[in-house]
Formats: structure tokens, sequence, C-alpha cells
């Protein structure tokens, strides 16, 4: 096996420009993909655990997936009946008997519950009019199914209690309708009524969305604005298991009927988007490794092309077709290895200067900079990626090069 | 009387033959290489294939070092059969019995000149590394390479390599050599000292010897000529 090498190593050594460019291939392929991979995760680690940190893990809402099927559709399932021009039925908005759910649901095992009312809202401070969500909560509730007092950057969640009509803003909504802590603005909500709130708190979430267009206030101040007494139109859940979310939302829905999103659910459009950008990241590495891998390719032809002789003479000696297949085999894998070494080094080192470029940007989520997640596994995957790419492309040549018949070398040479 | 019966007998078990062998290219226009050859290779045996150019030499060269495979009929070497066995038995009996010599000397020119002799020895892997060293510098010493032991083969003359060529044949200590026309690339000077080395390995070893050659004079120190024609022997006996 070390003769083997031995020869493999020598091979490439004497072709060191065309070795140089096949390892800058490898390397750079893996190199990038580390970096890429750890922007990619950071990014999404990021915004998942900030929504499974700020949003409910799991939400029952006040409305249904599908409209409760008519009597005639129940009577002739599965028969020759389509009904159009069904009217579906005006029902209160808000979950009933909301009281007696959520204690159903805080039986639960495992499972906090805050029940909210959440709606439309607009802010009105000088001359500026904003639009956004109010949630009425029960602080001492929240508490238990979000991490909002962790995120506050002013006031406490209990100001809420202790302020007549106090309301916790979003920085990004507070920004925009120009107030700050203290303030007194007043509130306008869909049903027509009007309330001076005054500004108790400020939260900064890092999502943008929740950040620029949501506000807290006391559940029952909000059944005030929204003019619906009593009524709540949200139960959240917060999960000791966060991966057991979607089974436990199918569960609540099945039991009380209501549609209930888990966190995966709530934000599948995003959680897409990752699925999407993955194939990205991995299309764009696998493209820089092909060019790699026919760079290896091309090495390796040119160098059976031109040692045959030697491949007939090493034959004559006794090695058999396997050694010889393995020598190339070897060489393919020698830059494979060495440049996934390179390319792990490469990868380090871009992943760093990522991290030290600091800028500001606000998309689904608001960062000063890259924020990059460091995994062994996405160095793991681009070792495995170009290692692939490397012994494919190198197993082409090596099967020719096994195949040569000393003979009809050596007759044509002598 | 024993010893001696049994030493009689070692001397004339053919340590290669041939029997009827055949080999034929195929192709639009079958080429036939060698046709109908009988032939035994005895231990200790000092034998020249000479011809014309196309008459097979080299052909019958590769079968009986077992490189190419005869159409028809079959070779022996040391009683056993070898056309059933597969390319792995064959390359392992290339490696363990035969060493080949060529017209060009072949050596790999990355690789140094006693790593060049240590080639079949590692590959046979029955020493250490430091064994294997110490036995290609015991073959290039005795074959007067000494001071060419870390040069490269480009540094070498021709001569000298095709002896390098010698000692990487010997390294695996084989019963045959095999060569190819080992003196064609060679002035006459290191022709003659390629074939006083042949003539040592098979007086003072016992081990065969089956070259190729052009050269009369050379082929005259042969103890056995077989001479072909058209890929037949026509002629198998002392050199005249």
């Amino acid at each position: 096996m070390d003769l083997l090498l031995d020869i493999a190593f020598k091979h490439l050594r004497n072709r060191r420009r065309q070795t140089l460019v096949s390892l800058l291939g490898v390397s750079l392929g893996v190199g990038f993909f580390i970096a890429i991979a750890a922007m990619m995760q950071g990014f999404q680690n990021y915004f998942i655990d900030k929504i499974i940190d700020v949003s409910p893990h799991v939400e029952m809402k006040d409305e249904y997936r599908a409209p409760p099927p008519q009597p005639a559709e129940r009577a002739f399932a599965g028969g020759a009946v389509h009904l159009v021009g069904v009217k579906p039925k005006d029902e209160p908005r808000g979950i009933k008997n909301g009281k007696a759910k959520v204690a159903a649901l805080s039986a639960l095992p495992g499972v906090t519950v805050a029940p909210v009312l959440s709606g439309e809202m607009i802010l009105r401070y000088g001359s500026k009019d904003v639009s956004g969500t109010i949630v009425g909560i029960d602080p001492a509730r929240e508490r238990l199914v979000s991490k909002l007092e962790r995120d506050l950057t002013a006031g406490g969640l209990d100001d809420l209690y202790t302020t007549a009509n106090g309301i916790i803003l979003g920085s990004g909504l507070a920004a925009k309708v120009g107030a700050a802590l203290g303030d007194t603005l007043t509130v306008l909500s869909t049903a027509g009524v009007i309330l001076k709130m005054k500004v108790v708190g400020l939260f900064e979430t890092g999502i943008v969305n929740l950040d620029n267009f949501q506000a807290y206030a006391l559940l029952k101040k909000v059944q005030v604005l929204q003019d619906r007494p009593n009524v709540v139109n949200r139960i959240r859940l917060r999960l000791e298991r966060v991966t057991e979310a979607e089974v436990v939302a199918r569960r609540v829905e099945a039991r009380f009927g209501y549609r209930t999103e888990s966190w995966q659910e709530a934000n599948k459009n995003v959680l897409g988007i990752f699925v999407i950008q993955n194939g990205i990241m991995y299309s764009t590495t696998g493209a820089i490794l092909v060019v790699a891998a026919f760079g290896i390719f091309n090495i390796i032809s040119t160098v059976v092309l031109e040692k045959s002789r030697d491949i007939a003479i090493l034959k004559s000696l006794g090695l058999t077709a396997r050694d010889i297949g393995a020598i190339f085999v070897f060489e393919g894998l020698l830059i494979g290895v060495i440049g996934t070494l390179l390319g792990w080094a490469i990868g380090y080192g871009l992943t760093q200067a990522l991290e030290s470029i600091e800028f500001e940007i606000e998309g689904f989520v608001k960062s000063e900079g890259f924020i990059l997640y460091y995994s062994a596994t996405h160095y793991l995957i681009g070792a495995v990626m170009a290692l692939i790419a490397s012994t494919f492309a190198a197993y082409l040549p090596a099967r020719k090069a096994a195949r040569v018949d000393p003979v009809d070398i050596i007759r044509g040479a002598t | 009387m024993a010893d001696a019966t049994l030493q009689t007998a070692r001397e004339t078990t053919p340590i290669i033959e041939l029997r009827g062998v055949t080999r034929t290219l195929p192709g639009v226009v079958p080429v036939t290489l060698v046709r109908d050859i009988d032939l035994a290779i005895l231990r200790g045996e000092f034998v020249a294939i000479t011809g014309p150019s196309g008459s097979g030499k080299s052909s019958l060269l590769y079968l009986l070092g077992l490189l190419d495979r005869p159409s028809e009929g079959e070779v022996w070497m040391d009683g056993q059969a070898t056309s059933a066995l597969s390319e792995a038995e064959r390359a392992a009996l290339r490696l363990s019995r035969l060493g080949f010599v060529f017209q060009f000397h072949f050596l790999l020119p990355e690789f140094n000149v006693l790593h060049n002799v240590m080639l079949p020895l590692r590959k046979a892997a029955r020493l250490t590394l430091h064994e294997c060293r110490q036995r290609a510098e015991g073959l290039l010493v005795e074959l007067g390479l000494k001071d060419c032991i870390a040069k490269r083969p480009d540094q070498l003359s021709g001569g000298q390599r095709q002896r390098v060529a010698i000692a990487r044949a010997l390294a695996n200590d084989p019963q045959v050599i095999l060569a190819d026309e080992p003196t064609g690339n060679l002035d006459s000077k290191n022709g003659a000292l390629v074939f006083d080395i042949f003539e040592r390995l098979v007086e003072a070893e016992g081990r065969s010897v089956i070259t190729v050659t052009h050269d009369p004079g050379l082929a005259g120190r042969c103890e056995r000529r077989v001479h072909l024609i058209d890929g037949r022997i026509v002629d198998d006996g002392v050199p005249g």
C-alpha cells in the first residue's frame, strides 16, 4: 500500500503546477462551502432560535382550517354532491370557552399556556399614524410562554400592571411613531375605541416583523380597546420539547377543532426559503467541486497517458491491475485529502473574515453583521463532497490505467 | 545416490514449458505472432532467442514471461499450467519468479536508482523497508553501481541504466531472467558487459536467462539458441 501511495505522490509532485491548480479548485470549493454554510446556517439558526424564543411554539387561533362540512355533504359523503354558493355561518370571533380550554391545555404535560387577544390598531403620536398589532397579555403568564421580558430594552413587564393604560412597543414601531419611554400616545382600534396609553416598555427581539409592528398591553385593556370583553382569540403554548411542536399542534387541533399552528407551520414561508437557500448553497459548492473534479480528471488522465510505459513496466514487475488502478485513485484521493485540509483552513479563515465585517442589515432579522455558525458538520460535509468528487474524477482514468496491456505498450516502445 | 537423482530430476524439469502454443492477434485480419511452439526451459540454462525482425521473438518472450496469454496451447511454470490463473495470480508469479529486462531501461523517472531497484521488493513485502534497502544496495554494488545509488535515471549512462534494470529484475531473487534485446540500445562494450552479468547469473547463481537478441556474437555466448522464422521455431540447439 505504501508503495502505491509513494508512486501516486511522486506522480503528483512531478506535475506541480497542474496539481496545484487541482488542489486550489478542491480547497476553494471546500473553503467557500464552509464559509457559506456558516453564514447561512448562522442566519437560519439565529432566526429559528429567535422564533422559538419570541413566538409561541404552538398557537391556537379562533379560526378553522376548513369550513365545517354541510349537512348534505355529511349525509352523502363520497356521493355525487357538489354544493355551490354556500354562505358560511357568521360566528362571533374568539375562542369559545377560552378559560376552559386554557385550563385543559395547561393540564398537558410539559406545556405552559397563555391566552391573548390580538388585533389591529393604529398608533397616533403627534402627526404620525402608524398601524400595527396589539397583543393583550397577562404578564405573569406571558413570562412562561415567551422571552419578551428578556428582550425588553426599557421598562418592565410588570409596569403593565402598575400603569393605568400601559403599552410596550417594539423598538422599530416606537421609532416609526417617534415615541419614547414615558410618552403617551393615542391608540385606535378597528372597533372604533380610542385609548390614551403610556409607553412603559420597549422591546427588541431582532425579528423585524415583531419589532416594527407589534405592541403589548394588558389583556383586559386590549379587550376594552377591541370591544371584545372576556374574549381571547389566541392561546399560546410553550413546550418543554420544542421538537414536538408539530405533534402537539395536530393533537390540540384534533381535540378542539380550532386551527392550531406549530412554529414551523407559522413560519413555513421563511423555512421554505431556507430550504431553497440550502439548495442553492449545495448546488454552488457542487458546481465548484465539479469544476475541480474536471481538473483532477484532466491531470490524472494526462499522467495515465504519459506514464503508460511505467504502467507496463510496473505490471511486468508484478503489480496487478488493481494495484495500478489504486495508484491513480490514490492520486485523486491525495488531491482530495490535501485539498480538503487546505479548504478547511480557507473556510475557517473566510468565516473569521466574514465575522469581522460590521454592517447593519434589516431583513427577516436585524443584525450588525453576518451571523455565523461554526459547525464540525460543515467541515465534514465539505470533506465528504470533496473526497467523492476527487475519487470519482480519478476513478475513470484509473480504470483505464488498470486496463493497460503491458505487451501493447512494451511492443510499441521497442 | 538419492541426492544425485533428485539433483538430476531438478535440472531436467523444465522451469517454463510451452506446449503447442500459438498466439494470434484477433482482428479483421488475424495476425499470428507465434505458432505451434513447443519449448522447455531448464534451470540454469542460458538461452538466446534469435530471428529476423517480426519473427515473433519478443512475442515468445512475453508468453514465457506470462505477460501475454496464448491463443492456443499451454504455458507451464514449474509444472503448473498458467492459462487458468487469474491476472493477479500471474502477476504474483511474475513478481516472485521472473525478472524482466527490456531494450529500454524503463526505470521510473520519479524514483532514484535505489528506489527503482526496491520497487519489486516493496511490492513483494517479504522484507522490511530496511532489509529492502540493504538488498537493493547489495545488488547495485554487485553490479558496479555503488556510486549511482542516489542518482536519478536521467543522470546515468545507457549502460548504467541497463545494469540498474538488471538489478531491479534480480531484486526478488527470481529463477528466470527474461531479457528483450537488452543490448539493443547499448554500445558493444556495454552490451558485452550485460552478457557478462547474465553469464555470471547462470554459472554462479544457477538462474535461467532467456534473452532475445539480434547480435549473433552475443547469441553465440549462450549455451542454447532458439531460432525463429515467421513465428515458428526452425532451430533449437547449441549456437553454431
